[in-house]
């Protein structure tokens, strides 16, 4: 995993609250047994039409929304299945970055584990951002703040584990194997 | 228990069911600067979510940790009709198809045993691992897959994590996660007669909102909940994810060591006894705090049903639609074509599916076939019946259900997942409205533009009989208008 220190891009306001993983990448993607191409699957069932044209209307297609790296998406963004697909076709579309005022679990860790910076703010806070709509901003994982337009900055704060594991680009499980011995201990232990 | 904590973990205090299993399971207790490490006694694995997991693996030259604490099928990609005469089960697609062998090589390569096609124990992944015996009190659970909670039945701490999560526990049988939030959820009272342990669930998200229960493991308690049987306790811990929880369990009690006693997976003789004692012990300790505390009276509980598009947007059947100005309400009747304010009852039905990991058992069949017997459902309407598992399957013929299914006009198919997910094939067409016993009505869940209403077993096939959504409780009324 590259290591993540400070994100610039583009910011892109998605109001639609609840959106749920079958929204970000839909069931009938999930019989792949690869983690990689599934941005082009990604809000599937809003971005194309029946015939698989993309469509004006999505949000995201707007011109000065295409590209956006950074998301500030309505609350409990990800909530419904386990599917790790969501953070993968998200990453794969281009978002580095989630802001919501809450975010559901299962999404939250999974996006952890894979590079996708998850960020709860408050709802006053998430008015602030969204009034940037389409303008550039920055995210410093370093420093947990945002930084907007106008030259102020919001805090947020990451789980301090995980979030050394994304400054550090090191992934988790070197970490779990390397505790081998503690765990042979705690299965001997219960077994005895 | 162990005593290798290098911190201690809790407050000295009584200590709820989830603490002491949290507790028992820290290889390591969480500090500051790092999450717990916490043992998994039971993986469960399935097609979908594992692919990429293995080939973590095969990458970094790892084994499987504990292959005995590991329990894998098939259930999600799976066709739901038998193979045919050339001995081939129709895939939905060749990638479908592709996922299945290829946890089928993975077991072969990782020592896993795999309960697949001919083992006469296949099933949705959450309905197999309990009719094992697999689920015991006590116990951590995970699954790639974030209805594992239904396990929680069992008074075990089980709950859903990523692909690389899974990878973890394949490869090390631990996990890294931060102690959640406890929440109590006390049902008092008694449920009235024809209201299901789905009605109650869906009451309750409804109460608790679709995000009300994030960062917390529920504990459901209370007289209510007692009174449930195992079946129903799985149904109600199965949508605790739908309220944004974690996880939620009820607390082990005689009916959960009855209805263990000689599960094949369960332990056997003296070895049950002493079992069964240390199971009751798991219990929540008088006074035990959480972090939340929410009450419930069952008697308010009525047949209920989503008119929405996420499982919090729910109405007791006989009551009109709630209307508001809210711009998410609003985008959810539109993608239903309902209007808030509006009867919900005598909206055409399409579709009807009965099955999933939510009503897939054979309780739900027969509350289901109670309601068929002796009627036809509605001309219209395509009905599906999918058992939650082989083992259903059998037990339901047995007993003559799937008859009673076909004579009533609806379809007896293979256990799968099916149309809970749709991504096996089963789907229910753009705009159909279909009533479904699974547990979520997202947008597109059974397929692109399908709708979805989320019902119990009885109200779903009393729909399936009038051809649009209707009360259970009045169905005799309904057969006799139409006569
Ligand atoms: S039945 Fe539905 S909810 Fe249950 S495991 Fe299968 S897809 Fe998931």
């Amino acid at each position: 995993m590259k290591p993540i220190r400070r994100i610039e891009s583009r910011l892109a306001v998605l109001p639609t609250e609840n959106v749920d993983t079958d929204q970000i990448i839909p069931a009938r993607f999930l019989t792949t047994t690869e983690r990689s191409g599934l941005g082009r699957h990604c809000f599937a069932d809003w971005r194309y039409d029946k015939d698989g044209n993309e469509r004006r209307d999505f949000i995201l297609h707007r011109p000065e929304l295409r590209g956006a790296g950074v998301l500030l998406a309505g609350r409990n963004f990800g909530c419904g299945s386990s599917r790790e697909h969501a953070p993968w076709a998200l990453l794969d579309f281009g978002i580095q970055v989630v802001i919501s005022s809450q975010i559901a679990d299962i999404f939250r860790n999974n996006s952890l584990k894979n590079g996708l910076l998850p960020i709860v703010v408050s709802e006053a806070d998430w008015q602030r951002i969204a009034a940037f709509n389409a303008q550039s901003i920055a995210v410093d994982l370093e420093r947990q703040q945002i930084e907007l337009p106008d030259g102020t900055t919001i805090g947020f704060s990451v789980e301090g584990f995980a979030r050394q594991c994304l400054l550090r680009g090191v992934d988790q499980l070197g970490y779990l194997l390397a505790e081998d011995a503690a765990i042979s201990a705690f299965e001997a232990q219960r077994a005895a | 228990m162990k005593t290798n904590h290098e911190l201690p973990v809790t407050n000295h205090g009584p200590r709820t069911i989830i603490d002491k299993i949290w507790d028992a399971h820290c290889v390591r207790a969480e500090s500051e600067d790092a999450p717990a490490i916490l043992y998994v006694d039971l993986h469960l694995v399935h097609e979908v979510t594992s692919p990429q997991a293995f080939s973590e693996l095969r990458a970094r030259g790892l084994k499987v940790r504990r292959p005995e604490r590991t329990l894998v099928t098939l259930d999600h990609s799976t066709p739901t009709l038998p193979a045919g005469p050339d001995g081939k089960l129709p895939y939905a697609n060749a990638s479908a198809a592709e996922q299945v062998a290829s946890l089928e090589r993975h077991c072969a390569e990782f020592g896993l045993t795999l309960h697949g096609f001919g083992s006469g124990s296949r099933g949705v992944v959450h309905v197999m691992g309990p009719e094992l015996g697999a689920t015991q009190p006590g116990m951590t659970i995970v699954c790639g897959d974030s209805h594992t909670a239904t396990h929680g039945a069992f008074g075990a701490l089980a709950f859903g994590i990523g692909t690389t999560e899974v990878g973890h526990v394949l490869a090390t049988q631990c996990l890294l996660q931060r102690r959640p939030k406890t929440m109590a959820v006390t049902v008092d009272g008694h449920l009235r007669p024809g209201v299901a342990a789905k009605d109650l669930i869906l009451h309750i998200i409804g109460v608790l909102g679709v995000d009300g229960g994030t960062g917390h493991v529920i504990e459901y308690r209370g007289e209510a909940i007692r009174a449930l049987s195992m079946e129903q306790r799985m149904t109600l811990c199965n949508m605790s994810i739908e309220a944004g929880a974690r996880a939620g369990l009820v607390a082990p009690d005689t009916t959960t060591v009855e209805w263990l006693r000689g599960r094949p997976h369960a332990p056997k003789g003296e070895t049950f006894e002493a079992a069964a004692q240390a199971w009751l012990a798991w219990a929540s300790e008088p006074g035990a705090r959480f972090d939340r505390e929410v009450r419930i009276d069952a008697a308010q509980v009525e047949p209920t049903i989503t008119w929405g598009t996420h499982p919090g947007q729910v109405t007791p059947v006989g009551r009109a639609i709630p209307s508001s100005a809210d711009p998410q309400a609003q985008r959810a009747l539109q993608y239903m074509g309902f209007a808030g304010g509006a009867p919900i009852l005598g909206e055409k039905v399409d579709v009807v599916f009965i099955g999933s990991c939510t009503n897939g058992r054979l309780s739900d069949l027969r509350e289901a076939a109670a309601l068929l017997r002796g009627r036809r459902i509605a001309g219209h309407v395509r009905m599906l019946v999918v058992p939650g598992s082989e083992r259903v399957k059998r037990e339901a013929e047995a007993e003559g259900l799937d008859r009673v299914f076909r004579e009533a006009g609806a379809e007896w198919r293979e256990p799968g997942c099916s149309m809970c997910i749709a991504m096996n094939g089963d789907q229910v067409a753009p705009g159909q409205l279909a009533v479904s016993t699974s547990n979520r009505n997202f947008e597109g869940r059974q397929g692109p533009g399908a709708r979805t209403v989320l019902a119990s077993p009885a109200t779903a096939a009393a729909c399936a009989v009038a051809g649009a959504i209707a009360d259970p409780r009045e169905l005799d009324v309904l057969q006799e208008e139409a006569a």
